[in-house]
């Protein structure tokens, strides 16, 4: 199954189960989404349940906290994260202090979705990566998948979760895994393991990372897309690289980071952001505090650059393979 | 039990359906006045509502606003013809080359080349637009080479923005082209910013915003609404109505509202709802409204109605939303055969003579491609240094990207 297919088969379950779901966004309803992750899913659970909105993602969001406010829990595409700002005010602001600040009288049950990322040439307007944007604002949770079978068990975990989640699609993985090398062969999800998903409900919680792979001579702290661009760079700089999918950056699983960093000594973090406040100085800065004296060498970051992301230098832009490569080599020296 | 029941606007027709535009009130040509230049809200109502039209079903250019243009010389008409066939070359041979992979994105105005072709044509040296990413036949008009327009398409050294942008996000400061974002309604507050700069610094130019119906939706379409009608600064607001919004039908952003052009009276600024295929209509009202906004009579919004033949972008297959052929049921017919029609009638032009300047301009387009194209495309790249995207964060590089730089390799 691809991402997509899986975020679908996720969605699918919820309204089918629970009749407070409810999806909508720009071009989601008849349409199925620019994407394509809801097509057919109005067809099959009916207007009411799956439509289509204006261009406004601050009433979409800000529908979404008043249904949620009395119970119903809405699913809510935005097109792509860089369009998620008109709607930051009322993420940040509202949905994520609804709870706090009525003490429990109103709640905010949502789900925003929005695809994330770069890697398909979209310039500057369809490739950033936002979440530190949200993981700096207390009230909210902030989950990203790596593969089909953890999307569609987060997907569920967070339709189900009681309190606001932002839900980043690392959209250069929606159809296969990505290594890193755009002019090489895509491969399908079909090929891969987490491309395998089971029918029907299943979970996978919030708040649990997962050991992609297993390594003994460096940790790697990589979510969303740059999980298997890791893997492929730990692979050719022949590194036993321990690479931890986060999954969910807040809460975080901060037992399952310290225990591969306090065997390993050493740990890279990567991540698409851009560098400076990215997400990548916050693992750093609970990895030191967790495992200072466990480490043998200084944490290092391999990021996307402090500037706007790039059409062209796409490829130059991207923390790429050999970037990361050498950043494993490098901490990896005594 | 409840009553209350939600609405779900619906297209006329999708993709098994006939098309159907029976709803479309499609009134004579020739029908409405010439507005006095200080028209206001309330009285511009009939303007709002109804639609502005100059040529008639035979092309004829008839009623006031055929008047309004006086006699008028082949010459400006021919040259708003070449325009818009060069828009329609440019669009063609683009599409074509991202189809063949030279290029990542593109995106066609098909259908919409009178609004942008003729809106230019009457504005000023240092006027400015503040377009969307679907009004490349402002910089058409404009007379901006087609060297940097492709350019910028293939991302390669003549690319005024070195590679920056996605496909089709011009910038164009000296053809009054303001830096397009991919982020919807941004520029719509913009133009009215820009415009009241231009009222305090007292330069007599005037700023024009332009913004799909789909993004009226958005919030910076009702502040530009509300900051013009506030503090009246010389702007002309354009709504280009295409029926689509990428999959979305055109009511779901439009709701209980008549037109795009009613939205505006609320705010108290007059409207005016144009046939956007007539280029007679469009360069009528852009000469009345640009006149207006220049000398002092505030705001006014001007919706253009159109039909978007094309896909959204090279990423969109609308047969997957709306009937195959709708567009050929499109009641306004096309710009380029309307005026086309209309200069024959004239006297001007004829069959023969269009095929051949089809074919001239298609040439013309062709050969600048080809040499643009050895300038680099994305099958055969010559790529702009990836340092060059350090350059231009800051006015000074701070010393952390100067480090970054390094560490890139330059
Ligand atoms: C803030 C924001 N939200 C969503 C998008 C995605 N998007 C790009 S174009 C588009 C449709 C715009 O339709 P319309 O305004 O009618 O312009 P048209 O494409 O028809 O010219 C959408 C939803 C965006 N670019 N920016
Ligand atoms: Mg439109």
């Amino acid at each position: 199954m691809t991402m997509i297919e899986a975020l679908r088969s996720a969605m699918d379950v919820k309204l089918a189960s629970d009749p407070s779901v409810i999806i909508f966004g720009e071009d989601v309803g008849y349409f199925g989404g620019v994407f394509r992750c809801t097509a057919g899913l109005q067809a099959r659970h009916g207007e009411e349940r799956v439509f289509d909105t204006p261009i406004n993602e601050s009433a979409i969001v800000g529908l979404a906290v008043g249904m949620a406010a009395q119970g119903m829990r809405p699913c809510v595409e935005i097109q792509f994260a860089d369009y998620v700002f008109p709607a930051y005010d009322q993420i940040t602001q509202e949905a994520a202090r609804l709870r706090h600040r009525s003490n429990g009288q109103f709640t905010c049950p949502l789900v925003i979705r929005m695809p994330t990322g770069g890697g398909i040439f979209g310039g500057q307007t369809h490739s950033q990566s936002p979440e530190a944007l949200f993981t700096h604002v207390a009230g909210l949770k902030v989950v990203i998948p790596a593969t089909p079978h953890d999307a569609k068990g987060l997907l569920i975990a967070a339709i189900e979760d009681p309190d606001p989640v932002i839900f980043l699609e690392p959209k250069r993985i929606y159809n296969g895994p990505f290594y890193g090398d755009h002019s090489g062969k895509s491969v399908p999800w079909a090929s891969h393991d987490g491309g395998e998903v089971p029918e029907g409900h299943f979970v996978v919680p919030l708040g649990q990372a997962r050991v992609h792979r297993e390594g003994a001579g460096v940790t790697v702290l990589a979510y969303g897309t740059m999980v298997h661009v890791a893997e492929a760079a730990a692979a050719a700089a022949g590194v036993d690289a321990e690479i931890i999918d986060l999954r969910t950056l807040l809460p975080l699983d901060l037992e399952t980071i310290t225990a591969s960093v306090q065997k390993t000594g050493r740990c890279v973090v990567v991540h698409e952001a851009t560098r400076t406040s990215g997400f990548g100085a916050e693992l750093i800065a609970e990895i030191q505090e967790a495992c200072f004296w466990h480490l043998r060498a200084p944490l290092l970051r391999v990021t996307g650059w402090d500037a706007p992301y790039p059409h062209a230098q796409e490829w130059d832009y991207f923390p790429s393979p050999a970037r990361i490569a050498r950043a494993l080599l490098e901490v990896g020296k005594d | 039990m409840s009553t209350a029941r939600l609405s779900f606007p619906r297209p006329p027709a999708r993709p098994d359906q006939a098309p159907d535009f029976s709803a479309i009130v499609v009134p004579q040509a020739g029908a409405l006045p010439v507005p006095p230049p200080d028209l206001d809200a309330g009285a511009s109502r009939p303007f709002a509502t109804g639609m502005i039209r100059v040529l008639d079903d035979d092309g004829r250019a008839v009623g006031p606003w055929a008047e309004y243009l006086g006699d008028l010389s082949a010459e400006p008409l021919l040259r708003g013809l070449r325009d818009m066939l060069r828009m329609r070359a440019v669009d063609r041979r683009m599409l074509n080359a991202q189809r063949q992979g030279k290029t990542s994105f593109y995106l066609q105005c098909t259908g919409e080349e009178a609004i942008g072709c003729g809106f230019q044509r009457e504005l000023s040296p240092g006027d400015m637009n503040f377009p969307t990413y679907r009004q490349q036949s402002l910089l058409i008009a404009a007379d901006y080479p087609l060297e940097a327009l492709m350019g910028q398409l293939y991302s390669n050294d003549l690319d005024p923005l070195q590679g920056r942008q996605l496909p089709i996000m011009h910038s164009a400061r000296d053809h009054g082209f303001f830096s397009i974002s991919g982020n919807l309604g941004t520029q719509y507050v913009q133009a009215v910013g820009w415009a009241m700069g231009c009222a305090l610094r007292g330069t007599g130019e005037i700023a024009a915003g332009w913004i799909g119906d789909g993004a009226t939706a958005s919030n910076d379409f009702h502040s530009a609404l509300l900051s013009a009608s506030v503090y009246l600064p010389p702007v002309v607001l354009n709504v280009v109505n295409n029926q689509w919004a990428i999959s979305t039908y055109t009511g779901v952003a439009a709701g209980q509202s008549e037109t795009y052009a009613a939205r505006a009276l609320g705010y108290g600024i007059p409207a005016l709802r144009v046939d956007g295929n007539d280029y007679l209509a469009v360069i009528a009202v852009s000469r009345w409204a640009i006149e207006r906004a220049r000398n002092g009579h505030g705001p006014v919004l001007i919706e253009w109605f159109t039909y978007r033949v094309a896909a959204h972008s090279t990423s969109d297959d609308p047969t997957a939303y709306r009937p195959r052929d709708e567009a050929k049921a499109w009641p306004l017919g096309d710009p380029v055969d309307r005026l086309k029609t209309h200069l024959i009638l004239r006297g001007d032009w004829s069959e023969d003579r269009h095929r051949q300047a089809e074919a001239e301009i298609l040439d013309e387009v062709t050969t600048v491609q080809k040499a643009v194209e050895a300038h680099g495309t994305f099958v055969d790249p010559q790529p702009i240094s990836p340092a060059e995207i350090f350059r231009g964060v800051y006015a000074e590089p701070p010393p952390h990207l100067r480090r970054q730089r390094q560490e890139m390799g330059f």
